[in-house]
C-alpha cells in the first residue's frame, strides 16, 4: 500500500473495497479505479494489442492507452479506461485482452514471434491465399473486450440545449473566458470532462491572484454557477463538432441518480475550446514497460490521490515541465535518481530548479534501455562520457505537450505546425470555434489565462457592437519557468522495441518500415500502420508519428501534416446515443381505433408500411397460418368478412382548381366527375412510372377526397404539396392530410348488404346505390359516410367513420354480422383476394420499369388530355418501343406447387428468340377459391405470349406453369357491381 | 447537423426538413414541346456543383412551406433566398 499519508482529494474516512483480475483491494471515496491500482502497487493493468506485452499506466486521463477495462460490476461493459472510473464499493473490473491473465498471458509469444508481424503483416501474409479460413483464427484474437450478454439496465436521455457562447473544458482559462462571457449578459454554457472543475490547477500548486489557484477556482465557479445566464456541467465531455456549431456531449450520471448518461445536443453562436493539452511519450527501447509513466500523470495521482507510483525514480525529459515537478517528487518522499535531459542545455530557470530539490541533471542523455519486465529494476543511458545504468522503480517522462485540437478539427479548422513549442497548434478557423489556452498551444498559465479575456471579449465586442462596458481583468499569476523544448528524435535503427503507439503496439521500426515501402503520405502511413487509429484516435501518439515519418521522409514536420481527427473524442455508448429509444420506442407503431380489438381477438400482427403494425391473420385454435387465410378469405367470397383499412392514406382537397389538379395527377379525368360519385385513378411519377392508385370521391363542386395506399401516403402528400407549392403555385387548391381523421371498415362479401340492413340507418342500400357511388347518413346514430368500392373484387360496402366512433361502430357491425358468421379478415387474405382478382399494387407490380401499358391498364390512360404528371415520358417510351415485360398471369402445372415472391423466370425451351432470364414472379399465393397455385408476374413480352408455357424457377423448388390474363377470378367484375 | 433557417418558423434542426434537390429545375411548361434529350436532362440530370447551389427544402414537422436557400456543398454556409415563392 503506497498512499501518502495526508493530501490528496480522498476521502481516507470512507475506503471502498473493490476487485481487479480476480483479487480484492482496497481504495477510498474520490479514487478513480486507476488511482487505487497505483495506491495498490498494482504495476500491470492490461496486455498490449498485438505482442500483448505486460503494460501498466501511462496516463492520469482519458488519453490513456493501456488500462482498458472490462467494468464487469456495471453492466458488464467493455473498454472504458481505468483513469477515467470512478472508484464505487464492489466494484469489479478486469483487463481486456489477455488470456489467461495480464500476468500470465499465453498470447505474450507474439513479442517473440514480433520479427514476424511487421507493419502491413495483415496484408501481407492473408490476402495471398483463403481469406475466410484464415479469418476465423483471427477473428478469435482480435477484438479487445466483450460484448455485455445482458440487457443495459441504464437509463439515458438526449436533450437540446442553446447557447450564445459554449466554452469546452473548465481550466483556468475555460474559467475565466466563461467569467468575460458572463459578464456581458449572454447565455454560456460551460463543459468539463472532470468531476471538479479546475483543469490542471487540481493537480498542480500554482498562485493566482496571490492565493492558492483552488481558492481562485471555487470562487470564480461559485459565483458563475449562481448566475441564470450560465450552465455549468461536469462530468461531461465533449465529443465532437458538427456542422452549424453544434457540439455533442456525453454527461456521465448527472445529478439525478435514475439516469446513466445524458446525451446533450448544444448549439451554440460560438464555441470556445479549452479542452487544454495532455503530455507526450518520449521514444525509446522499453518504454511501454509497466512502470514507465508519463511524469505530469506520476504528479497527478501524487497530488490528487495521494497515491505514489514508487520509491525512486528517473526522470526523462526533452523540454522543461518535469522540471516543475521535482518538489511533488521530494515532498511524497520519493528519492529523485537524476534528471536525464536529451538536451544539450536546460536553461538556467530550470537547473535552479533542479539545484534547489538537490537533483543531478545528466544532459546530452539517451535511454537505451529499460531493466526489467513487469516491472521497472533500473535503466541503462548513454551520454557523452558512455553507457551507465542506474537503479530505480519507475520512469517518469515528458516528450513535450499535445493542444488538444481535436473538437478544433471536427469543426473543419487546421492545424499548423509550431516549431517553437513543436507541437500541431490550430491553424485557419472554420465555423465558430476559438481555441484558448493549452488546446491553442499557450503553455502558460498566464498568457492562457490573457488569452482567455482577450477571445472572449473579443468575441462579444463582435456580437454586441458595444465595448462601453468594463472587461472584468485577468487575474495575476506568480512567475512560471518558460516553456522551452528540443524535439531530439532517437537515433535511426533503434535497437529494441521503442513504441510510438501503444494501444496499437506500432514502433519506430514499423514507421521506417512504412516508410520505406513507399508509403509518403501520412494518412497512408496511419492505415498501413494503424497508428492513431481506434480507441486512441492519436491523443498520445500522433505527433510522435508524425515526426518520425518526417525524419524518415526528410522533410519538415509541417509539410507531413496531420491525419484528420474524427469525433468522437472519446468513445459514446450506444446507450447514449440511443437515448429513450430503445425496443418499442425506436419507431414507435402506429395504431387504428380497432388495433387494440384487433390484439385482444387473436390476431397475428405484421408489420405494415408507414410503420403501422396490422392484423396478418386471425387464427382460430389450431389454425395455422394457411388454414386461417382459406376461412377467411371462404368467408369474403361466400358470406361475409370485415377489413380494417384506417391505414389507407387520405388527403381532402379543397379549391376551384381540385378538378385540374386531379387532371395532371392522374393518368385519366376527374373535373367531369359527378357529385357524389368516385372514380378510380392511376398516379404515374414523372418518369412515366407507376407510383400510387385509389378511389377518389366528389364530395361537392370544389372538393374530393382521395385515398390512397398506406405505404404511399407520405409521398403522395409530398408530391402533390411539392408541384402546388414550388410549380403550380398559380392553382387554387388547399391540401390537407386527413388519414388519422378517419377510420374505414370494408364490410365486404355477397352478404354485406344483408349485414349493413340489420342496423337503423338513414342510407338507403337499394340498386341506385351503384358501385363507386357514396352516400352520408348515420348507422346506429353515428354519422358515416359509406362508399361502394371494393378490393376484393366482392360486393363491398367501405364504412367511414371518425376516428373517436369507429371502434363502437366496428363492435355493432361484429354483432350485427354474427348471425352470418362476420369474419375479421388480415392483409394476408387481403393480399391474396387481390392476387386472385389479378388487380395492380404498385408496391408489387411497379418495380419502377412498369409502365401502366405493361400493367394492361391502358385503359385508364387518357392521352388526350394536354398534359398530367407522367404523359411526356409514356409518349418517350412509346417513341423508343423495344420489348417490354408486362404484367401477366401464371398457373403452375403442378397445382400446389409452391411459388415464391421473386422467383425468377426462365424458357420452357430454349430458343435462339428467348433464352436466360424472361422476368420474375411479383405475388404468389395458393388461391383457397381456386384450390390451387396462382401467380402474376412481369414477363418479357407478356401480353403476346399467353397460353405458352414458362419455368418459374425459386431458390428451392422449380415447375412449370401457363401464362395467362392477370386475373384468375371474376375476370369481368360483376360481383362487385352487384 | 444542419441549422436550416426556415423564412416561416426561423432557424430549425435539420432534421425537420427534407431537402428536395435543386431549385433551378422547374418542370417545362410544355412538356411535349421538350426534345428527347432535353426531357432526359430535366427528369435524370442535376447540376450538382462545388459551390453554392440553390435548393429546395420542405419544412415538413413544422409549417410544411417550401422554401428556397442557397447553400454551399463545400463549407455548408447558408444563404436565406428573399422571396420563396419566387
Amino acid at each position: 500500500m503506497t498512499r501518502l499519508a495526508n493530501g490528496g482529494v480522498i476521502d481516507r474516512q470512507r475506503p471502498l473495497r473493490f476487485t481487479f483480475n480476480g483479487k480484492r483491494y482496497q481504495g477510498y471515496e474520490g479514487d478513480t479505479l486507476a488511482s487505487a491500482l497505483v495506491a495498490n502497487d498494482v504495476l500491470i493493468v492490461g496486455r498490449s494489442f498485438k505482442y500483448h506485452r505486460p503494460r501498466g499506466l501511462l496516463t492520469c486521463g482519458p488519453e490513456e492507452p493501456n488500462a482498458l477495462v472490462q467494468l464487469v460490476s456495471d453492466g458488464d461493459q467493455p473498454n472504458l479506461r481505468a483513469t477515467e472510473i470512478p472508484l464505487r464499493e464492489d466494484l469489479e473490473a478486469r483487463s481486456v485482452n489477455c488470456w489467461p491473465s495480464a500476468k500470465f498471458d499465453l498470447r505474450a509469444i507474439n513479442s517473440v514471434l514480433a520479427p514476424l508481424f511487421p507493419a502491413g503483416f495483415y496484408y501481407k501474409t492473408f490476402m495471398a491465399g483463403r481469406w475466410d479460413f484464415y479469418s476465423r483464427f483471427i477473428r478469435q484474437a482480435a477484438g479487445l473486450g466483450h460484448s455485455p450478454k445482458e440487457r443495459d439496465q441504464g437509463r439515458y436521455e438526449r436533450v437540446n440545449h442553446h447557447a450564445d457562447v459554449l466554452i469546452v473544458g473548465a481550466g483556468p482559462s475555460g474559467i475565466q473566458a466563461a467569467r468575460v462571457s458572463a459578464e456581458t449578459g449572454h447565455d454560456v454554457m460551460v463543459l468539463d470532462m472532470q468531476e471538479s472543475p479546475g483543469g490542471h490547477l487540481l493537480f498542480h500548486p500554482r498562485q493566482i491572484d496571490g492565493r492558492a489557484a483552488s481558492d481562485w477556482v471555487s470562487r470564480e465557479v461559485g459565483e458563475l454557477q449562481a448566475r441564470e445566464n450560465v450552465t455549468w456541467l461536469q462530468s461531461t465531455t465533449a465529443t465532437g463538432y458538427y456542422d452549424h456549431n453544434m457540439v455533442i456531449a456525453v454527461q456521465h450520471e448527472p445529478a439525478e441518480s435514475w439516469l446513466k448518461e445524458r446525451l446533450w445536443h448544444i448549439r451554440a453562436s460560438k464555441v470556445v475550446i479549452a479542452t487544454g493539452a495532455v503530455e507526450r511519450p518520449l521514444i525509446f527501447p522499453g518504454n511501454d514497460r509497466p512502470g514507465v509513466m508519463l511524469a505530469d500523470a506520476a504528479v497527478r495521482y501524487i497530488r490528487r490521490f495521494a497515491a505514489v507510483p514508487g520509491k525512486r525514480v528517473l526522470i526523462y525529459t526533452n523540454n522543461s515541465t518535469p522540471y516543475a515537478h521535482l518538489e511533488t517528487f521530494k515532498t511524497a518522499g520519493i528519492e529523485i535518481q537524476s534528471i536525464l535531459d536529451l538536451r544539450k542545455s536546460p536553461s538556467e530557470a530550470e537547473l535552479s530548479l533542479a539545484r534547489n530539490s538537490e537533483v543531478p541533471v545528466i544532459v546530452d542523455a539517451r535511454i537505451t534501455g529499460v531493466q526489467g519486465r513487469s516491472g521497472v529494476k533500473g535503466v541503462t543511458y548513454q551520454n557523452g562520457a558512455g553507457t551507465k545504468t542506474v537503479r530505480c522503480d519507475f520512469v517518469c517522462h515528458s516528450g513535450g505537450w499535445n493542444p488538444l485540437i481535436h473538437l478544433y478539427s471536427h469543426a473543419g479548422g487546421r492545424s499548423r505546425f509550431e516549431q517553437a513549442s513543436a507541437a500541431f497548434v490550430p491553424g485557419e478557423r472554420a465555423q465558430g470555434a476559438y481555441p484558448i489556452g493549452g488546446a491553442n498551444g499557450t503553455f502558460s498559465l498566464a498568457e492562457g489565462l490573457k488569452e482567455a479575456t482577450d477571445v472572449a471579449n473579443t468575441l462579444f465586442c463582435e456580437s454586441v457592437g458595444n465595448s462601453a462596458w468594463s472587461t472584468p481583468a485577468t487575474p495575476a499569476t506568480e512567475d512560471e519557468v518558460a516553456y522551452r523544448i528540443d524535439q531530439i528524435w532517437p537515433e535511426k535503427g533503434l535497437k529494441g522495441k521503442a513504441f510510438v503507439d501503444f494501444q496499437n503496439d506500432v514502433t519506430t521500426a514499423d514507421i521506417a518500415l512504412a516508410v520505406r515501402e513507399n508509403f509518403q503520405s501520412i494518412e497512408h502511413v496511419k492505415r498501413y500502420t494503424t497508428a492513431g487509429m481506434a480507441v486512441d484516435q492519436g491523443k498520445i501518439g500522433n505527433p510522435n508519428v508524425i515526426g518520425l515519418v518526417s525524419r524518415e521522409l526528410g522533410e519538415e514536420q509541417s509539410s507531413v501534416g496531420t491525419t484528420t481527427f474524427r469525433p468522437p473524442f472519446a468513445p459514446v455508448s450506444f446507450g447514449a446515443i440511443g437515448g429513450s429509444e430503445r425496443g418499442p420506442l425506436i419507431i414507435p407503431a402506429r395504431t387504428t381505433p380497432m388495433t387494440a380489438w384487433n390484439i385482444e381477438n387473436g390476431a397475428a400482427m405484421d408489420e405494415a408500411g408507414a410503420n403501422f403494425r396490422r392484423p396478418f391473420f386471425f387464427p382460430r385454435p389450431g389454425e395455422v397460418m394457411e388454414d386461417a387465410v382459406a376461412r377467411e378469405a371462404a368467408a369474403v367470397r361466400t358470406s361475409c368478412g370485415i377489413y380494417d383499412g384506417s391505414p389507407l392514406g387520405t388527403f381532402e382537397l379543397q379549391g376551384p382548381d381540385t378538378g385540374e389538379l386531379l387532371n395532371r395527377l392522374y393518368t385519366n379525368r376527374f373535373d367531369n366527375l359527378p357529385v357524389g360519385r368516385g372514380r378510380f385513378g392511376l398516379m404515374l411519377r414523372e418518369d412515366g412510372r407507376l407510383f400510387d392508385d385509389g378511389v377518389t370521391f366528389r364530395v361537392d363542386q370544389n372538393r374530393y377526397l382521395m385515398s390512397c395506399g398506406t405505404g404511399a401516403a407520405g409521398p403522395v402528400y409530398a408530391h402533390i404539396d411539392r408541384l402546388l407549392q414550388t410549380e403550380w403555385t398559380d392553382l387554387n387548391v388547399y391540401l390537407v392530410n386527413v388519414s388519422a381523421a378517419w377510420a374505414t371498415m370494408c364490410v365486404c362479401g355477397p352478404l354485406a348488404r344483408v349485414v349493413l340492413g340489420k342496423l337503423e340507418s338513414d342510407i338507403a342500400l337499394d340498386p341506385t346505390f351503384q358501385f363507386l357511388d357514396f352516400r352520408d347518413g348515420a348507422l346506429e346514430g353515428i354519422n358515416v359516410r359509406v362508399a361502394r368500392v371494393s378490393y376484393t373484387g366482392e360486393l363491398s360496402f367501405e364504412v367511414n367513420v371518425a376516428r373517436r366512433s369507429a371502434l363502437k361502430l366496428w363492435k355493432i357491425l361484429m354483432e350485427a354480422g354474427k348471425e352470418f358468421d362476420i369474419t375479421p379478415v388480415g392483409s394476408e387474405t387481403s393480399g391474396v383476394l387481390r392476387i386472385e382478382k389479378g388487380f395492380i399494387s404498385p408496391g408489387h407490380e411497379g418495380d419502377n420499369i412498369t409502365n401502366p401499358f405493361d400493367a394492361g391498364m391502358g385503359w385508364i390512360v387518357d392521352m388526350t388530355k394536354s398534359d398530367f404528371i407522367g404523359k411526356r415520358s409514356l409518349l418517350r417510351d412509346i417513341k423508343l418501343g423495344g420489348e417490354r415485360q408486362h404484367v401477366v398471369g401464371l398457373l403452375p402445372d403442378d397445382e400446389r406447387a409452391p411459388v415464391a415472391d421473386g422467383s425468377a423466370l426462365l424458357p420452357a425451351q430454349e430458343s435462339n428468340s428467348r433464352s436466360g432470364f424472361q422476368g420474375h414472379v411479383t405475388a404468389a399465393c395458393f388461391s383457397p377459391t381456386l384450390k390451387r397455385t396462382i401467380a402474376l408476374a412481369l414477363l418479357k413480352d407478356g401480353q403476346n405470349r399467353h397460353g405458352e408455357k414458362v419455368v418459374i424457377s425459386g431458390l428451392e423448388n422449380s415447375c412449370v406453369a401457363t401464362v395467362t390474363e392477370p386475373a384468375f377470378y371474376d375476370p369481368k367484375g360483376e360481383r362487385m357491381r352487384a | 447537423m444542419l441549422e436550416i433557417p426556415c423564412p416561416w418558423c426561423g432557424p430549425r434542426n435539420e432534421t425537420e426538413f427534407v431537402c428536395a434537390g435543386e431549385a433551378d429545375r422547374k418542370r417545362p411548361a410544355n412538356p411535349e414541346a421538350e426534345t428527347e434529350e432535353a426531357w432526359a436532362d430535366y427528369l435524370f440530370n442535376t447540376t450538382n456543383p462545388k459551390g453554392v447551389v440553390r435548393e429546395w427544402w420542405w419544412h415538413v414537422s413544422g409549417c410544411t412551406r417550401w422554401f428556397q436557400i442557397d447553400r454551399d456543398t463545400v463549407t455548408h454556409e447558408i444563404t436565406p433566398v428573399k422571396d420563396p415563392s419566387k
